[in-house]
C-alpha cells in the first residue's frame, strides 16, 4: 500500500526478503545457501517462496554442517561465485568460526592481495524471545573483532530493505546481522526505496542535548526513549552505528562534538564489546569536547535466562535509556 | 570393498617423461634440503614443515592436472606449489619473507598463493581448506566450467569434522573434486592408530558414496596413473573421488619435533622406499637414464636451488608503512 507521502508499510521480514529477491534478480552469480531457505522457506520465512521464483540452483538446501557450508560459500566466492551464505542464526556461527576468521578474513592478506572474498554471511541474531542461553546471543563484538570482514547490523526497515545490496558491492567478506525479533515489527519505508549506499553511521534523529549512540535492536528503542524524553525538554540525538567494522568515528565524533555527552546502547555483554570501542575512540579523540563521562548501557553479564523478567531485565530498556539519559543531564537537579 | 584397488600396473613412461618426474623430485627434495638449511641460518623463520619422503605424491598428482585445474594444499605444501609450476624463486622469496615471493611475503611457508597457476594455498588449519574445496568445485560447476578441483590433505585432516562435511558435500551436490589423501600415518606426533579407528582410509570414501583408491604413495608413477584414472573418472561422471596416497615424511614434522613418538629404525626402514632412488633405478633399469644424466640432473638441480637462494636474498622488504595493506580491497589493496 502506497500512501500519499509515497511510503509503503512493511515488516522487517518483507524487507529483508525484498532485498534478497533484488540480488538474485540483478546478478545470475548471486545464489543463496543456507540450512532450511529452500523448501522450508527459511527458518523465519525471510526466504519463503523464493525457491519457487528462483529454482534450486539458485535456492539452496544445505544440511547442518556450519563449517561445510561457510566454507563452500568462501570457496564459491574464490571460484567467481557471489554467494549469500545463511546462518540460520548467530548461535550455530560458531561452528564456522574457523571458516569466517583463519579463511574468509585472512585469504587477501595471505596471499599478498591475489584472493578476494566476495561473500555475505547473514545471520539472524539477537534476544527478547526467552530463548535462554544458547539462541539468544549478541555476537557482534565478536566478529567486530577481526580485520579483514566487513560487520553489517541491520537496525532498521530501510536497512533491511537496502543494506544487502550495499554489501554486494564489497569485495571482500560481510557478515550482516539481522534482528529476529524485529521480523513481524511494521516500519514505513519510502515506495521506491532499494540500495542504501551509505557505509557510514547515520544520525536516526537529531538532537542538541546528548548522543546515544547505538545499533541493531538498540536503534528503535533509543529513539523510542528520545521520543520520551522530548516533552522532559531534553533534545536527545540518536545515532546508529550500522557498520560495526570499520567503524565510522567521524560520525559518532560529529555527533558528540554537537551534545558534548554520550550515551552507548548494546545488548551484548559489556566486557569487550562494541561500546567499549567506541568508548576509547571517544575517549581518545575527543575527550575535551565532553561535559560528562561517556555511560554505557548493555547487556548484564550472565548466559541469557530462560524467564521473561530476568531476560528483560539482563538487556537495556527504553527505561534504562531515559534514566540513564536524565542522569548523565542532572535532569532531576534542575 | 571391491574398489579397494591398490593400483599395480605403473604406467607406461618414455624417457623425457621419465626424466622430468625425477628432476621434479629432486627439485623438491634438494629445495627442501636447502630451506632446512637457511632455516638453521635463521633466513628462514616461523614454521617450516619439509615434504621429505612424500614427493611422489605431489609429482604424482600434478601429472594428472591441466593448468585450468583448481589447487589447494596444507601447510607442508612447497612441494606442491614447486611442482605446479610456481618459480622456485618466488617461493623461496616468500620463506624469506621478502615483497618478491608468491604471497608478496605476507604469508611465509605456509602460506604460498599463485592465483595465476590456480593454487589456492597454504592453509594451515588442519582440515580448514577442505570446505573451500568443494565450494571451488561448486562454482565451476555452477559456471559450468569443466575444471576439477584438487585438494591435498594429511590422515591428520581426516580426523576432523570439516573432512565429513566436505566428503558429504562433495558427494550430495557431485561436484568435479579430487581429495587426496597423503597418509603420512602421524598426525603431528600422534601414530595414525592412536588417531583413527579405521586405519585403512580410502574406506571411508564408501560411507559418502565416493569412489576411492589407494595407492602406493613412494611410486610417483603408480601415484600418476591412479590420479590420471581418478580425474578421468571425474570428468566423466562429474562426482568426486576420494584418493589415498600411501607415504612417509622422513624427516621432523617442523624444525621444532625432536621426533619422540617414533624409532629411528622405522624411519630407516621407510627411507628404503625413498621415491627418488626408486624411480632412478626403474629408469636406469629400463635405460631411459644413465649415471651421467641422473648426475647432470643434480648439478642443475644445485644451480636452480642457488638461483632461488638468491632472488630471495636479493628481495626486498616491504616498507613497515605498507604494514595494513590487504586487509580490505580498495586502492591500496
Amino acid at each position: 500500500m502506497i500512501d500519499e507521502n509515497n511510503t509503503i508499510k512493511i515488516t522487517y521480514r518483507e524487507a529483508l526478503k525484498l532485498a534478497l529477491r533484488d540480488a538474485l534478480q540483478k546478478d545470475e552469480k548471486v545464489f543463496l545457501m543456507g540450512e532450511d531457505v529452500g523448501r522450508y522457506g527459511g527458518a523465519f520465512a525471510v526466504s519463503k517462496g523464493l525457491l519457487q521464483e528462483f529454482g534450486h540452483e539458485r535456492i539452496m538446501d544445505v544440511p547442518l554442517s556450519e563449517t561445510g557450508f561457510v566454507g563452500a560459500g568462501i570457496g564459491a566466492a574464490l571460484g567467481g561465485m557471489h554467494p549469500i551464505v545463511e546462518v540460520m542464526t548467530v548461535n550455530f556461527s560458531l561452528l564456522a568460526m574457523d571458516q569466517i576468521v583463519n579463511n574468509a578474513a585472512t585469504l587477501l592478506h595471505m596471499s599478498g592481495g591475489q584472493l578476494n572474498v566476495p561473500v555475505i554471511i547473514r545471520m539472524s541474531c539477537g534476544t527478547g524471545k526467552q530463548l535462554a542461553a544458547q539462541h539468544s546471543h549478541s555476537w557482534e563484538p565478536l566478529f567486530a573483532h577481526i580485520p579483514g570482514l566487513k560487520v553489517l547490523s541491520v537496525g532498521t526497515h530501510e536497512d533491511a530493505r537496502g543494506m544487502l545490496l550495499m554489501a554486494l558491492q564489497s569485495a571482500d567478506p560481510v557478515i550482516i546481522f539481522e534482528y529476529t525479533a524485529m521480523l513481524n515489527m511494521e516500519g514505513e519505508i519510502p515506495a521506491n526505496a532499494g540500495i542504501v549506499n551509505s557505509t557510514n553511521a547515520t544520525v536516526r534523529k537529531e538532537g542538541k542535548d546528548i548522543s546515544i549512540i547505538t545499533y541493531g535492536a538498540g536503534v528503535y528503542k533509543a529513539l523510542d526513549a528520545a521520543k520520551e524524553l522530548i516533552p522532559l525538554g531534553i533534545d536527545a540525538e540518536v545515532v546508529d552505528l550500522r557498520v560495526l567494522r570499520p567503524l565510522d568515528t567521524e560520525t559518532i565524533f560529529t555527533s558528540v562534538r554537537k551534545t558534548h555527552r554520550a550515551l552507548l546502547v548494546e545488548e551484548a555483554w559489556g566486557s569487550v564489546n562494541v561500546a567499549a570501542e567506541v568508548s576509547a575512540c571517544i575517549m581518545e579523540n575527543i575527550f575535551y569536547e565532553l561535559d560528562a563521562p561517556v555511560q554505557r548501557l548493555c547487556g548484564a553479564e550472565v548466559p541469557m535466562p530462560y524467564p521473561k523478567h530476568l531476560e528483560d531485565a539482563s538487556l537495556p530498556q527504553k527505561e534504562d535509556i531515559v534514566s540513564m539519559v536524565k542522569r548523565m543531564l542532572q535532569h532531576d537537579r534542575v | 570393498m571391491e574398489n579397494t584397488i591398490a593400483i599395480q600396473a605403473a604406467t607406461t613412461i618414455d624417457r623425457a617423461h621419465g626424466s622430468e618426474l625425477l628432476y621434479q623430485m629432486m627439485m623438491i627434495r634438494r629445495f627442501e634440503e636447502k630451506a632446512a638449511e637457511l632455516y638453521t641460518k635463521m633466513k628462514i623463520r616461523g614454521f617450516l614443515h619439509l615434504y621429505v619422503g612424500e614427493e611422489a605424491v605431489a609429482v604424482g598428482i600434478m601429472q594428472a592436472l591441466t593448468p585450468e585445474d583448481n589447487i589447494l594444499s596444507t601447510y607442508r605444501e612447497h612441494g606442491h606449489a614447486l611442482a605446479r609450476g610456481i618459480d622456485a624463486g618466488k617461493i623461496m622469496a616468500e620463506m624469506y619473507g621478502k615483497m618478491e615471493g608468491c604471497s608478496r611475503g605476507r604469508g611465509g611457508s605456509m602460506h604460498l598463493f599463485d592465483v595465476e597457476k590456480r593454487f589456492y594455498g597454504g592453509n594451515a588449519i588442519v582440515a580448514g581448506h577442505l570446505p573451500i574445496a568443494v565450494g571451488m568445485a561448486l562454482a565451476c560447476k555452477k559456471q559450468k566450467i569443466n575444471n576439477i578441483t584438487c585438494c591435498f590433505f594429511g590422515d591428520g585432516a581426516v580426523a576432523e569434522g570439516a573432512f565429513h562435511e566436505t566428503m558429504n558435500l562433495a558427494a550430495l551436490w557431485s561436484v568435479p573434486l579430487l581429495m587426496v589423501c597423503e597418509n603420512n600415518l602421524y598426525a603431528m606426533g600422534t601414530a595414525i592408530r592412536y588417531s583413527h579407528a579405521v586405519q585403512e582410509l580410502e574406506k571411508k570414501g564408501a560411507a559418502y558414496g565416493i569412489e576411492f583408491a589407494a595407492v602406493n604413495g613412494m611410486d610417483v608413477l603408480q601415484v600418476e596413473k591412479a590420479a590420471r584414472e581418478a580425474v578421468e573418472k571425474i570428468h566423466r561422471t562429474g562426482r568426486p573421488f576420494f584418493l589415498v596416497c600411501n607415504t612417509y615424511r622422513f624427516r621432523a614434522h617442523s624444525m621444532f619435533d625432536a621426533e619422540l613418538y617414533r624409532e629411528k629404525s622405522e624411519v630407516d626402514e621407510w627411507k628404503k622406499k625413498d621415491p627418488i632412488p626408486a624411480l632412478q633405478k626403474q629408469l636406469l633399469g629400463l635405460q631411459l637414464t644413465t649415471d651421467d644424466d641422473i648426475k647432470q640432473m643434480e648439478k642443475k638441480v644445485d644451480q636452480e636451488v642457488q638461483k632461488a637462494v638468491d632472488f630471495a636474498e636479493a628481495g626486498t622488504w616491504e616498507p613497515v608503512s605498507a604494514l595494513t595493506k590487504f586487509v580490505y580491497s580498495g586502492p591500496n589493496k
